[in-house]
């Protein structure tokens, strides 16, 4: 079972594709789908692989994305060098 | 599209220090101001401040609007004179933490001789700078941060005018803490704003940004996250290092890391030494609480 979860608002975003690049265990893609806006939000293509580290949430420039362990643990300390 | 939860997960650490009914905001897609906005209230989460006692103060421009989306007691001055009020500010009410948010035009071109002088003084302001390297808001012309060479909307041939060196020139004018972070080292920002946080003194924190719809594109360097990989790669950690070495090119490498971090007698505390020693008893005025 995957350690987090990631959760999107997907009219908040514009589609600057930052959390599916940063995302150091690769569970996004952006998706083909348009938003009311007329963005491509992203979407999950590998759930199970969330750690929960939230880089997406520190990345997102929208505040249209987040991470958040499972089960209340602490936040993730994934490092972007 | 949303991924559905069935176990209950803390929301986006972000929101409670949102003005939520205004988001979306303007900035376009791919600006990396947002971003700094992340690292910021995870700073101030990490050092758990009592959010009543810190006030954001923004200059104009789209970084200024920082402002206006934070839910802090904020306020949006005029074009140059955020450093102004928040002295003020924090002259009225030493007991508050003012951070100061705005742009590289804002803080070095109109606001300069402000931001020069705050900083001789050493009081104790934090001063995030976006720097996008142009003044964004009105057009993306030619600003005290432009690198040689780069093309704006005042200098179609490239702007031929040496740009300022933000962490020198705060350096040289008396800041006790100086560092440059790019939108890519969001946990290291996070870090540095922490520090800054609990940092006495004049602090100074640089921040590089991707301005796609004005920097970027003139200069046929892709959109923001194509930023976001140049900064990546062109990126050296060198904590400590001269910052007389450290100017910005416009292909060149950028040197992060925190340069300057020393103590100093800040302003507050050489006034209130000197009307002690000059007033003996009759000094009674520690600090001024007032109101609420
Ligand atoms: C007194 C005054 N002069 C000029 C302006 C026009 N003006 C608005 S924003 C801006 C520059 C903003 O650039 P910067 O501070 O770098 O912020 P950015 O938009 O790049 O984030 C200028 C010149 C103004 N609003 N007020
Ligand atoms: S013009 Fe540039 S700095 Fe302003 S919101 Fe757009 S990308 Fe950001």
């Amino acid at each position: 079972m995957a350690k987090g979860v990631v959760t999107i608002t997907v009219e908040r975003c514009k589609g600057c594709g930052f959390c599916v690049e940063f995302c150091p265990t690769r569970v996004l893609a952006l998706s083909s789908a348009f938003n009311s806006k007329g963005y491509h939000p992203p979407h999950v293509v590998a759930a199970e692989k969330c750690s929960g580290c939230d880089l997406c949430g520190m990345y997102c420039p929208d505040f249209a994305i987040y991470g958040a362990r499972i089960n209340g643990g602490a936040r993730g300390d994934a490092h972007a060098e | 599209m949303a991924t559905t939860i069935d176990v209950p997960v803390p929301g986006n650490l972000v929101e409670p220090f949102l003005r939520s009914e205004r988001i979306p905001h303007i900035w376009c897609p791919g600006c990396g101001i947002g971003t700094t906005v992340n690292c910021f209230a995870r700073a101030l989460l990490n050092t758990k401040k009592d959010l009543r006692k810190v006030a954001v103060v923004s200059g104009i421009g789209c970084t200024g609007r920082v402002a206006g989306y934070v839910k802090l007691d904020s306020f949006h001055t005029t074009h140059g004179r955020a450093i102004p009020f928040a002295t003020g500010l924090k002259l009225s009410r030493p007991d508050i933490d003012v951070v100061v948010y705005s742009g590289d035009g804002d803080l070095f071109a109109i606001g300069g001789n402000h931001l020069i002088h705050a900083a001789r003084r050493n009081i104790n302001l934090k001063v995030i700078c976006v720097n996008n390297l142009i003044y964004a808001m009105t057009g993306g012309q030619t600003g005290p941060a432009t690198p040689e060479d780069a093309i704006t909307a005042t200098a179609p041939f490239g702007a031929y005018e040496p740009a300022f060196n933000m962490p020198q020139l705060v350096e040289a004018a008396g800041a006790s803490y100086v560092a440059r972070w790019t939108t890519y080292h969001v946990k290291q920002l996070e870090r540095s704003m922490t520090e800054m946080l609990s940092h006495d003194g004049f602090s100074f924190i640089e921040v590089l940004s991707p301005c796609p719809t004005l920097y970027q594109r003139r200069n046929k360097m892709g959109d923001g996250l194509d930023a976001m990989k140049f900064y990546k790669e062109k990126s050296k950690v060198r904590h400590g290092a001269p910052t007389s070495e450290i100017g910005l090119t416009r292909d060149g490498e950028i040197v992060v890391g925190k340069f300057v971090d020393r103590q100093r007698p800040d302003y507050v505390e050489l006034m209130r030494r000197q009307l002690r020693e000059h007033l003996g008893e009759r000094f009674i005025n520690d600090g001024v609480p007032t109101c609420c």
